[in-house]
């Protein structure tokens, strides 16, 4: 009846679970209870859970990607602390089999739903505005993506108190992960989170290649795009073109594990090494999927607080266009020491360290750009200069991996984690919490606390150099990856000092934690709001209507006539909007189809795991059934009249003469 | 989408019913000699290794003519964008993969 789902799957003898379990439970029944006791529910429901609005699924999704930073964070800490005490006969606190699934899910968490849900975020809130555009091509279809993000990351988060995580590493290798040697369920958690995940992501990268595309105001040729949206349309590329490479992959995987086939296995005709490959051909361009729009986010603070225009617009696009399509022939140094010979590695590492060359290039316009500019030295520009300094570091020590011959000293050891902690903190995660600052206003309306910000800066800044170079230096002398105890007395100096910068860090978190609400406690100060739209005098369209935006972003689409439109006009002291007729304007009603196709897919996917197939099938045919209601129902828009436009318009204009004339 | 509505549908001519049959004739002669060169041994074993490869190129070209719809037309510059890509993106991935396992069995003689 219920599978391989039995009492014994609740971990009731491990301290720790027990107690996150508690600590969950209380949180959790604080926030019904405090939602059921301000009444909020039906507001909730409608306005937020059931919306199609782009900018509310952006801020939910970033709102999901903060919630698994903690988690995921909370990972590394019981890793770092594992390794200060585990040293020369004592065994620590976490049990190799334990210790095994943290280090997975702290992986699986932090790309697939903090990076990945982060940087949907930010595409969600800005992409549109930034086109100028009033929603995406498919709102609902944004919807569905959204609730197949989110409840992937609960399913994961699930296998903490029933049953277990995978204990093979984030990309779960096999033969590691078949079922011969994982008979558990932990890689089957793995695989339908990310599974469930993959089809909102991949939704998602179609979503916004359409409206990119299709839906630019008039005028705005390619050429003329702001950067952002050119990394986010890169981005979305990458995503359609990889992410069925990984669904295949791991459906394979799952084929090996539920119906005894032979894709991975050691006996039978599989191939270990044909999922290394696979895996790796998206999992390469992934790790640019998370970056290239942090590189998008550095280039509008960047050019916005040096009062200049970015410096080798054209440049920095083909830049982009350059690592989008090397990003697509490099994935075999993930594995230089599987056995291929000289050639494989030889064309591999040289298309690796081609890959500096067009992000080099973009460190330099980044430079140039602040040349003679007048900067302004806030604490958004601290996240900007701060990863320059780091990324270029990681940069650096990723050429030295690309290196076939230095690969093999250097392959999954502490130096590798180093390397890649060094390019996503310090570029990816920099990134989207200097975008998280820049767009704030925009999004809420009122500016980020300012020191609070500072200080959540300097501590993961330094922080990370304490937490990572110790690394490094462990990783040189000989300390690999995944293990759970040691008895070098070098290393173990090395794991103190990593322990205190991931303390640091974690102050560091804190202090954003912070920030957030300090700056929604002030909201209302005058300093703090945002008046006119346009708190940063930034040079991109989506600074061009009121913070926060109506639903419909643009009460007249604008014209464009080159890049930065929004600043020329702002000089010329005129607005696109001004002269035109306000027209009704049509728009997409909210729906909760996405979250019931996303609630049965989580029971879907609970059910396959544990293997109560009677429930799999009944939640399998809801996903269809809501689909097929969903298809039958034509009431699913409505118009903005006019009058409404108009007011919202009047209050915008007001508002902005009154902040004129202060 | 209102916005979405202003842009034309561009050019996907939806084909004829002539269309569909001249295609589906195509195809289907295109199938049963493939299968009629192997059941009835017309050729020796290599040559019907090619001549089925160039049959199955073939009838690529007649799907995506036929059914797809792709023509060399302007107004169909995006679908033969995408489809450029994918055949490029199929290309690198399988070829990519072929390059590397074929290499990795050589050198670790595990063939």
């Amino acid at each position: 009846m219920l599978g391989k789902l039995t009492l014994s799957a609740i971990p009731l003898d491990v301290p720790i679970l027990v107690g996150t379990f508690t600590g969950v439970v209380i949180a959790a029944l604080a926030v019904l209870g405090a939602i059921t006791y301000f009444g909020k529910w039906g507001y909730l429901w409608r306005e937020w859970l059931t919306s199609v609005d782009h900018k509310r699924l952006g801020i939910m999704y970033i709102v999901l990607a903060l919630v698994m930073l903690f988690r995921g964070f909370a990972d590394a800490i019981m890793m770092r602390s594992q390794l200060a005490l585990a040293y020369n006969g004592n065994p620590g606190y976490l049990p190799p089999h334990h210790y095994d699934q943290i280090f997975s899910a702290h992986g699986t968490i932090m790309i697939f739903f903090m990076a990945m849900a982060f940087m949907t975020g930010l595409l969600n809130v800005i992409v549109p505005l930034q086109i100028g555009a009033r929603d995406v091509a498919f709102p609902f279809l944004n919807s569905l993506s959204f609730w197949m993000t989110t409840i992937s990351a609960v399913l994961i988060n699930v296998s903490l108190f029933i049953g277990e995580f995978a204990q093979c590493g984030w990309l779960v290798y096999p033969p590691l992960s078949e079922q011969q040697f994982s008979p558990g369920v932990g890689v089957d958690y793995y695989i339908w989170a990310v599974q469930l995940a993959g089809v909102g992501t991949l939704l998602t990268g179609v979503n916004f290649f359409v409206t990119i595309v299709k839906m630019r105001a008039p005028g705005m040729g390619w050429m003329k795009l702001p950067v952002f949206t050119w990394t986010a349309f890169v981005t979305v590329v990458l995503i359609m073109a990889v992410f069925p490479v990984l669904t295949v992959t791991l459906a394979e995987l799952a084929l090996d594990r539920y119906l005894g086939m032979h894709f991975f296995t050691n006996d039978g005709g599989g191939s270990v090494q044909l999922y290394l490959s696979l895996i790796w051909t998206w999992g390469h361009p992934e790790v640019y999927i998370l970056v290239l729009p942090a590189f998008g986010v550095f280039s509008e603070i960047t050019q916005t607080f040096s009062r200049k225009p970015l410096f080798g617009y054209r440049v920095m696009v083909y830049a982009t266009l350059a690592i989008g399509v090397l990003s697509f022939i490099v994935w075999a140094h993930h594995f230089f020491t599987m056995g291929a010979g000289p050639n494989v590695n030889a064309f591999f590492g040289v298309a690796t360290m081609i890959i500096a060359v067009p992000t080099g290039v973009k460190i330099f316009n980044w430079l140039f750009t602040m040349y003679k500019g007048r900067i302004q030295f806030n604490g958004i520009m601290y996240w900007v200069i701060g990863f320059m300094v780091t990324f270029s570091i990681g940069g650096m020590t990723g050429v030295m991996m690309a290196m076939p011959a230095a690969d093999f000293v250097l392959h999954n050891s502490l130096f590798l984690i180093a390397h890649f902690h060094n390019v996503i903190i310090g570029g990816v995660y920099f990134g989207y919490v200097a975008g998280l600052n820049f767009w704030w206003p925009k999004v809420l309306g009122f500016k980020m606390n300012e020191s609070w910000g500072k200080r959540a800066f300097w501590c993961w800044f330094v922080g990370f150099y304490l937490a990572f170079v110790p690394l490094y230096i462990a990783g040189f002398e000989g300390m690999t990856r995944r293990m759970n105890h040691y008895d070098n007395a070098d290393w173990h100096v090395q794991m103190l000092i990593a322990a205190a910068g991931a303390a640091v860090i974690a102050v560091g978190v804190v202090c954003q934690l912070m920030q957030i609400y300090v700056s929604i406690r002030d909201r209302n100060l005058a300093e703090n709001r945002d008046f006119t739209g346009d708190p940063w005098n930034a040079r991109t369209l989506e600074w061009s209507m009121a913070s926060p935006p109506p639903a419909y972003n643009f009460a007249v689409l604008p014209d464009v006539h080159g890049i930065d439109t929004f600043h020329t006009e702002k000089q010329m002291g005129r607005r696109s909007y001004e002269g035109k007729v306000l027209a009704p304007i049509h728009m997409p009603k909210n729906t909760a189809a996405g979250f019931f196709v996303g609630a049965f897919s989580f029971v879907l996917g609970f059910a396959a795991i544990w293997w109560i197939w009677w429930l799999a099938a009944l939640a399998l045919v809801g996903v269809f059934a809501t689909v097929i209601l969903r298809s039958f129902n034509n009431d699913v828009d409505y118009y903005v009249p006019v009058s409404e436009i108009e007011r919202d318009q009047e209050n915008y204009v007001r508002s902005l003469t009154a902040q004129a004339a202060e | 989408m209102s916005q979405a509505s202003t842009h034309q549908h561009e050019g996907e001519s939806h084909g004829s019913f002539a269309s569909y049959i001249i295609g589906f004739v195509i195809a289907a002669i295109l199938t049963v000699a493939a299968f009629a060169i192997v059941e009835m041994h017309l050729m020796s074993p290599g040559m019907t290794f090619g001549v089925i490869a160039a049959l199955a190129v073939v009838q690529i070209f007649v799907h995506l003519i036929y059914f797809l719809h792709m023509n060399s037309s302007s107004s169909q510059s995006w679908n033969n964008t995408a489809f450029a890509f994918a055949v490029i993106c199929v290309l690198i991935i399988v070829g990519g993969t072929v390059f590397i396992i074929h290499d990795v069995s050589m050198n670790m003689m595990s063939r």
